[in-house]
């Protein structure tokens, strides 16, 4: 079938090659590379990844302005029709800042930068993203962040958790992250944003390959549609 | 027209980088300090017929984040 994937790269961008490495792993098939001052999309696209990095220089807040640069208002409408859109580390914060997910990332609560490998408890495994990882699996997986600490509202935070759209936790919360949530799922259930790394961990030589279930689930759920 | 803008982190908000900074006072002998909050200052210089509206628009969209900060905006001459 045909799988024509995205990666949306920024000015400051790092992670962006490991998240195309990552698709083609798994989809066997080159995902596109997309540049942030391009106004429009490919006609065809059935996944979008917005990798980490450092977009911007962080300038302002992380994510802002790569949240108002030209491609974000194009994938903000490929969203809302319901194309699968992944944010990891930067790309979740810049997915907050587009307002396309719920809630901000701050400053990490211990500010310093977190670079470690850290267990998580899947949340949620009936997504796109998570269908297959069991909930409660315990997996692991890299975070490498300054700000990653998620804020919500206690009311935000309710409805999250209510409508079971926490994906990912950590176990043992390394950024004061409100409800240890390290991954969420917007309303609609077809965006996702975490601070950790799943394309870092693809293959033995990575530590690990915890991280393929996601782009397995992804590419396995659209092969089904 | 020279404007200020100052965002803040919401009260409430956990302040990391505050609370470093009192740490560090502390550490510096000050006695005394109840508590340390950082914001931000964004200096504007916009045309004379800039409109509140649209200073408030800038504010919204970009200059602060209104899930975690709040701003005040400050006209400076």
């Amino acid at each position: 079938m045909a799988f024509t994937a995205g990666v949306i790269t920024f000015p400051g961008s790092n992670c962006d090659r490991d998240m195309a490495v990552a698709i083609e792993a798994v989809s066997g098939k080159p995902a596109t590379r997309i540049w942030h001052g391009d106004a429009a999309l490919p006609d065809r696209i059935d996944f979008i990844a917005v990798p980490g990095g450092f977009s911007y220089g962080d300038y302002l807040r992380s994510g802002a302005m790569a949240a108002k640069s030209p491609i974000m208002r194009a994938v903000a409408d490929a969203a809302a029709r319901g194309v699968p859109v992944l944010g990891v580390c930067n790309g979740f914060q810049v997915l907050t800042e587009t307002g396309l997910l719920p809630g901000a990332l701050m400053r990490n609560a211990g500010i310093h930068f977190v670079c470690r490998e850290v267990p998580l408890i899947v949340g949620n495994d009936t997504s796109l993203f998570t269908a297959k990882y069991s909930a409660g699996q315990e997996i692991l997986i890299p975070v490498a962040h300054h700000d990653g600490n998620y804020y919500a509202d206690e009311a935000t935070l309710d409805r999250i958790e209510g409508e079971g759209h926490v994906a990912f936790r950590y176990a043992d919360n390394p950024n004061g992250s409100a409800r240890d949530i390290a991954g969420v799922l917007n309303h609609a259930g077809n965006v996702l944003g975490m601070m950790p790394h799943p394309e870092r961990m693809i293959e033995a030589a990575q530590g690990g390959t915890d991280g393929l279930a996601m782009f397995e689930s992804v590419f396995e759920g659209l092969s089904v549609a | 027209m020279k404007v200020n803008v100052h965002v803040s982190l919401k009260p409430g908000v956990l302040d990391p980088q505050g609370r470093a900074i009192h740490h560090a006072l502390e550490g510096l002998g000050f006695s005394g300090v109840n508590d340390v909050r950082a914001g931000r200052l964004i200096a504007l210089d916009v045309a004379d017929d800039t409109s509140d509206e649209a200073l408030d628009d800038m504010c919204r969209k970009l200059l602060a984040n209104m899930v975690i900060e709040n701003y005040r905006i400050e006209k400076v001459g």
